[in-house]
């Protein structure tokens, strides 16, 4: 296992730039995930660190070592693939044997490196069988055992488990996380799925349109977003168009004057509500920003309820409730009392002055 | 309800009614071909006097029929495995790079498939004329000239089959073998040929089939004297017409029928064309 160093590695195609200056470094044993929507950068970047796609710019370096140049063969980086790229004409053992005999392993080491990856993912017993014949998740542990056989200095994990179906998903998932915490295993994943990437992650990455947008703990990108784009990606906001006019206060573009956290700069800007963190009520809450509305619309979420208050012709906030026994469930078309506390509203610079 | 079930009913036995006319036209000439090797009269006359197995023995007495098998079998196998190793590597380049006129290469690949046999074998002739006289090699009537020309017949089988087998493999494949450490050939070897295999057996075994029973092209690069097994028909038929040409040709089509069954046993026919 080994440390990876990412330093201002960029992908240009033609004008576009698919990947810009993105510069990170992966703790040894550490497990970092790649956060983004589709056609961020984050599989561009993976596949620069297997060597597959040929950086514009930058460096990669695997355990202090340049690997830049270097091709895929030659990293020792071990790689999942969303499609999980078993070789289907070979056996369940000789899939995971493939890395090992390329590297020339004697013949009872190999057997005994084979045996031991197909322990670790729990699939021993069916070290016969031809891929096709295995299920979607088996599969999957098939490509995990492969990839740890070679004893690679990163293991990459390419939307390892978009392929699979929800509860499985669950599963597979902190069972990769378990072998990654036991084995030591320096890991970097690409996903889409916020969830996902909250759950195994010790420090995550989000990407957009390239760039990396913040690097932090859960704690961080949830508390503490970077910009108004972390804020909606991570954890759900609704946001307030407005501007800040003096110190703490924020008026909406339907005229509501609210508080928040002095320090923002005037002008333009937008303040992100975490649905959580907001307060509802018959009467008014006592809060610092305490704004009567009526309720628009609700859905049942079985655990929770969400709940769209209008505040104003233009101004409309998401309020989630825990689905409580004794609750009563307010109905469309009620009027209600919204608060939450000055700090809970973030202000962000609006999304054309974040562009320009 | 009634009458919904009965329409669907008429349906399917239109659908069955017409699937099996299809299947009889497809089958009546192998089946009376099959049936008249075995006449026990000379002259085929409907109907048989009785049946008999010598019209077997006279086709395998015929030098020219033993000849010309032999023949057709070695110019066949020798252009079936240079026209792999032409079309293997076409096919890999059809399917995989995107260069200028990728897609008019690929219909001229597939030219020899349109073109009339009668076409062909008079241009190749034509050609081999020339060339024969710029370079004074013996190319006319050479087996290695023959074998060229059917090298042109077996390339556009391959090239499609093998095509059609790359459309539907998954690249990733053959990256994960590059990153557990293959190089590119290893890679190649290893993963991409053994997972074309299907591909390459019947685009193989399709181009052996079309050079093993071609007679338009080949009647004009045949040396005088030599025959294939398709000209050796074509002559006997000039002269007599008794059972024996068709025991000549149940041979012909049992060894092909035994060909591909033997081939569907390793790789699924139905898969690949």
């Amino acid at each position: 296992m080994a440390r990876l160093e990412l330093d201002a590695l960029s992908k240009r195609y033609g004008d576009f730039h698919a990947v810009r200056e993105v510069s990170l470094d992966v703790a040894d044993g550490e497990f970092l995930v790649l956060l983004g929507p589709s056609g961020c950068g984050k599989t561009t970047t993976l596949r620069m660190i297997a060597g597959f796609v040929t950086p514009s710019g930058g460096a990669i370096r695997i355990g202090g070592g340049d690997v830049t140049a270097l091709p895929p063969w030659k990293r020792n980086s071990g790689l999942v693939f969303q499609s999980y790229a078993l070789f289907p004409h070979l056996t369940v053992a000789q899939n995971v044997a493939f890395g090992l005999e390329m590297r020339k392993l004697r013949r009872d080491e190999i057997a005994a490196r084979v045996a031991e990856a197909l322990r670790l993912v729990r699939l021993g017993h069916l070290s016969e069988r031809l891929p096709r014949q295995l299920s979607g998740g088996q599969q999957q542990r098939v490509a995990l055992a492969r990839a740890l056989a070679i004893r690679p200095d990163v293991l990459l994990l390419d939307e390892p488990l978009s392929n699979l179906d929800a509860k499985l998903r669950e599963e597979v998932r902190v069972e990769i996380r378990e072998l990654q915490r036991q084995l030591g295993l320096t890991t970097v994943m690409v996903t889409h799925d916020q969830e996902e990437a909250l759950t195994v992650a010790d420090r995550l990455v989000v990407m957009s349109e390239g760039e990396v947008r913040q690097i932090g703990t859960q704690r961080d990108l949830y508390e503490r977003p970077a910009d108004r784009f972390v804020a909606g990606f991570v954890g759900r906001s609704t946001f307030l168009e407005g501007s800040v006019d003096g110190a703490g206060r924020f008026v909406t573009s339907g005229g509501l004057g609210l508080r928040c956290a002095p320090g923002a700069r005037p002008g333009r800007a937008v303040m992100a509500l975490r649905p959580e963190r907001m307060a509802l009520g018959a009467a008014p809450l006592g809060l610092e920003n305490d704004l009567p509305g009526t309720v628009e619309f609700v859905s049942y979420l079985g655990a929770a309820l969400d709940l769209r208050v209008r505040l104003s012709d233009t101004d409309r906030v998401t309020v989630q409730l825990a689905n409580r026994q004794d609750g009563k469930v307010p109905e469309v078309g009620e009027r209600v009392h919204v608060g939450w506390s000055a700090d809970a509203g973030r202000i962000f610079p609006p999304d054309d002055a974040a562009a320009a | 309800m009634g009458v919904a079930v009965d329409t669907r009913r008429l349906g399917r036995w239109a659908l069955n009614g017409v699937a099996g006319l299809a299947m009889a036209y497809l089958l009546t000439p192998l089946v009376s071909i099959t049936w008249l090797a075995f006449w026990s009269q000379e002259i085929p006359t409907f109907p048989p006097e009785g049946y008999t197995l010598a019209w077997f023995a006279e086709a395998l007495a015929q030098p020219k029929f033993v000849g010309g098998f032999l023949v057709s079998l070695q110019v066949g196998v020798a252009a079936t495995l240079i026209g792999l190793a032409l079309g293997v590597p076409a096919a890999l380049a059809i399917a995989r790079r995107g260069f200028p006129g990728r897609g008019a290469v690929n219909q001229f690949l597939l030219m020899p498939l349109v073109v009339p046999g009668i076409v062909l074998g008079t241009a190749i002739y034509v050609f081999q004329v020339e060339a024969e006289i710029a370079t004074e090699w013996p190319i006319m009537g050479s087996i290695p000239g023959l074998v060229a020309g059917h090298v042109l017949i077996v390339i556009p089988w391959v090239v499609r089959l093998i095509a059609a087998s790359l459309a539907g493999f998954d690249r990733s494949i053959e990256e994960a073998a590059l990153n557990l450490g293959a190089g590119p050939w290893t890679a190649f070897f290893r993963v991409t040929l053994p997972a074309i295999r299907p591909g390459i057996v019947a685009g193989g075994l399709f181009g052996f089939v079309t050079s093993f029973g071609n007679l338009e092209m080949t009647l004009f690069l045949i040396a005088p004297g030599m025959t294939t097994l398709p000209i050796a028909i074509l002559q006997y038929l000039e002269w007599r017409l008794d059972p024996t040409i068709a025991a000549a040709s149940v041979m012909q089509i049992s060894f092909i029928a035994v060909a591909m069954l033997v081939t569907d046993r390793f790789v699924k026919l139905a898969r690949v064309v």
